[in-house]
């Protein structure tokens, strides 16, 4: 019997269209866009100046403050400009121009396929390698992987969790790398336990990728032991860390609080194989696996995409933009955004691209809502959200944080399931910002 | 049957004196002692309860004038100097006068300036829409247009210009209580000094971009271009981050600037048009 989390959740429909697809290397682009802020923190601070020649995994922007991450090249070239470019919500932010010119790597770069088993470097050494690496967690919040590694001196990890789940529909990068990449993820794993000194590690993956769990299980009996590979039962919002928590170990993050509360530390698949790049073969984060998909394309196809690729390189590689395609998504169809300037360029955590038509995309007309329910069922987090938005829509802060407004994960579960097609999320996530703010703004006990 | 409905009422009767009497004991054991001059000032103020003043209401605003040593740090924005002054002359204190002021609506991207770049569909609040992304226009500072302003005032002094696509401040009904300038997620909107006869001059711009992009998003955008601040003879305008701002407290009002901007960026209001200067080259007699 497969578990799954305990509360809420919806089946929204699968269509890992792209799944077959194997990963294609993206052609380089010919101008590489790379933000300085790609991660959860403080933008990081340029370390090139304009001119300077930079050659492929040179770092060019240095991590800035505790919650920050390093950024590395993911081409060879000349630095054009550092001047405010559009990111991916259409603000303008610092971003480093570079015109590409040849594919010339750093030395010192493993680019060989050779699979490295042997995992030399000790617990801090692992550690500092990929802050100096720039990791960041691939899973969609781009949080630096070194600082979810060490976890506060007064919490204990117990074990470490890879997310494979990709509970999200069309998403199937993840899938490809479990497929393609599966011996290095493990190694990444191990290198992750060994980095926490946690000696049992969970690898999540949902039951629709059957061929995925089939291969892990394979290669985890053969000398990856204490890696578990779990089989989960199809549901959404699984990915989410604090539900992942819940359908494996059935353990509950508190409210405010972290997975590391529970003893846990979640890092997702992607997470993995970058960290098997940076200690085993040296290559920092220039590049991800990325999904472009979408029901009007005619060819579903899955790329290894260098950072800082623009949206309009990236249609153009694929043919143009489809004909009846009217929304070009970040992300998947739940919690993806949509895109509004083609010029923005990917960035590290941009792991799909989904391409929606008229009919996909078009809202309902907002009714009244009937106090069916249904958004309570269907809530991951045990929350009202038919309450919250009413008290959202009125601005009530002290009785939104009474009701938890807080724990909202954004997963939109209540608004896919909602009969009236209320916008309960859009308010909620609203009203969400400002209750944060407000609770962390208060001094600590 | 008649002693019945006798000692009903004798019985009903004596309850009610009873409860009375207790009620009537336990108010005087806990009354409240409030000043009376709270009810009186209330009934000076208009009674908007707008929360314009700071104050949670009218009453809370009368309550902190009755407290106050000084009511310089007080206003009504509703009710304006005069219903100040006379909340002053029965408090027997005196009130500095205070400039009436408007709320300024600082953009001036319509159709035709500013072209939209993409089609927003979601859920239609200015709030939820700035969370989103940076707006359907290449200006990611400029007005997003769902009128959460028009909600928040509580006077009818705000509506969209169905034209312009952008909120017009009706001047006559404003009372500058501040709400608009509170419910505007992108800080447009702004509490300015009315001016003689109504007469003001405002950059109708809050673009920091530096020149080029701004004027690529919008043509009537400001670019930091330093003309005005030189022309400006009172040194009423400063500029920082690529973008003009004309202290209203300097300014005389002379209009320099408005002839000098190059992209009509800086507005002026209520004043009388200018006639074209007469060329003298025409024949008329011909």
């Amino acid at each position: 019997m497969s578990r799954t989390f305990s509360i809420g959740g919806i089946h929204p429909g699968d269509n890992k269209i792209s799944a077959n697809a194997a990963i294609e290397n993206f052609p380089l682009m010919e101008t590489a866009y790379i933000s300085l802020s790609q991660h959860l923190g403080a933008p990081a601070e340029p370390v090139v100046a304009k001119g300077d020649k930079v050659k492929t995994g040179q770092l060019i922007a240095k991590a800035n403050g505790f919650i920050s991450a390093n950024i590395h090249s993911s081409v060879s070239g000349t630095v054009t400009s550092i001047e405010p470019y559009p990111d991916l919500s259409g603000n303008l932010v610092p971003h480093i121009i570079i015109k590409v010119e040849g594919d010339e790597w750093l030395e010192g770069i493993d680019r060989s396929e050779d699979i490295v088993r042997e995992i030399s470097m000790d617990s801090k050494e692992i550690i500092g390698k990929i802050a100096d690496a720039g990791v960041v967690g691939l899973g969609g919040a781009a949080f630096p992987t070194h600082i979810k590694l060490s976890p506060p001196p007064n919490k204990k990890a117990e074990f470490l969790m890879i997310n494979g789940a990709e509970c999200e529909p069309y998403l199937t990068s993840d899938y490809r790398v479990m497929l393609e990449s599966t011996e290095q993820i493990l190694i990444g794993t191990k290198i992750m336990m060994k980095a926490l000194g946690v000696k049992k590690a969970y690898f999540g993956v949902e039951e629709n990728k059957p061929a995925a769990i089939k291969k892990l299980k394979a290669v985890a009996s053969k000398g990856y032991k204490e890696i578990k590979i779990v089989s989960l039962k199809k549901m959404y919002p699984q990915g989410g860390e604090k539900q992942l928590i819940d359908a494996i170990l059935k353990r509950r993050v508190p409210s405010m609080g972290l997975p590391i509360d529970t003893g846990v530390v979640v890092h997702n698949v992607g997470t993995a194989l970058a960290v098997y790049e940076a200690i085993q073969k040296n290559k920092p984060l220039i590049d991800g696996v990325v999904t472009v998909t979408g029901k009007c394309m005619t060819e579903q196809r899955n790329f290894r995409l260098r950072v800082g690729t623009s949206f309009d390189t990236i249609m153009y590689a694929i043919g143009g933009f489809p004909k009846d395609a009217v929304k070009l998504v970040n992300g998947g169809p739940m919690m993806g955004k949509a895109i509004s300037k083609m010029e923005a360029a990917s960035v590290k955590s941009t792991s799909a691209l989904l391409l929606l038509t008229d009919k996909e995309t078009r809202r309902g007309v907002e009714g009244n809502c009937i106090r069916c329910g249904k958004c309570v069922d269907v809530c991951p987090m045990g929350l009202e959200p038919y309450l919250l938005n009413r008290l959202s829509r009125a601005n009530r802060l002290e009785d939104l944080e009474v009701n938890m407004v807080h724990d909202c994960i954004e997963c939109g579960s209540c608004m896919y399931s909602c009969p009236a097609n209320i916008p309960l999320l859009d308010t909620i996530r609203l009203t969400k910002t400002q209750v944060l703010r407000i609770i962390r703004s208060r001094p600590k006990k | 049957m008649t002693t019945t409905i006798i000692f009903t009422i004798v019985s009903l009767t004596l309850l009610g004196l009873v409860l009375a009497l207790i009620l009537y004991f336990v108010a005087q054991r806990f009354k409240v002692e409030e000043d009376p001059r709270i009810d009186d000032v209330e009934a000076i103020l208009p009674g908007a309860n707008c929360g314009g003043c700071g104050f949670a209401g009218c009453r809370a605003f009368a309550e902190g004038c009755v407290k106050a040593e000084s009511l310089d740090a007080l206003s009504c924005p509703v009710g304006g100097n005069e219903v100040m002054k006379s909340v002053a002359s029965y408090l027997g204190m005196s009130v500095a006068e205070k400039a009436p002021q408007v709320a300024v609506v600082r953009c001036n991207g319509n159709c035709d300036t500013r072209d939209k770049t993409n089609h927003y569909d979601g859920y239609s609040s200015c709030a939820v829409m700035s969370t989103l992304y940076s707006g359907d226009t290449g200006c990611s500072y400029g007005c997003l247009g769902h009128g959460d302003c028009v909600v928040s005032c509580s006077f009818d002094a705000i509506h969209m210009d169905p034209r312009t696509g952008l909120p017009e401040v009706d001047q006559d009904k404003c009372t500058a209580c501040g709400a608009c300038v509170k419910a505007c997620p992108k800080m447009i909107i702004e509490l300015r000094n009315k001016g003689p006869k109504n007469r003001r001059i405002f950059v109708s711009c809050i673009n920091k971009d530096k020149g080029g992009v701004a004027r690529k998003a919008c043509t009537v955008a400001c670019i930091g271009c330093l003309k005005c601040q030189k022309v400006c003879p009172f040194e009423a305008i400063t500029i920082s981050n690529n973008l003009a701002y004309i202290d209203f407290n300097k300014c005389k009002l002379c209009r320099k600037c408005v002839t000098e901007c190059p992209t009509h960026a800086i507005w002026e209001v209520n004043f009388p048009i200018r006639l074209p200067k007469p060329v003298e080259s025409i024949n008329v007699e011909q």
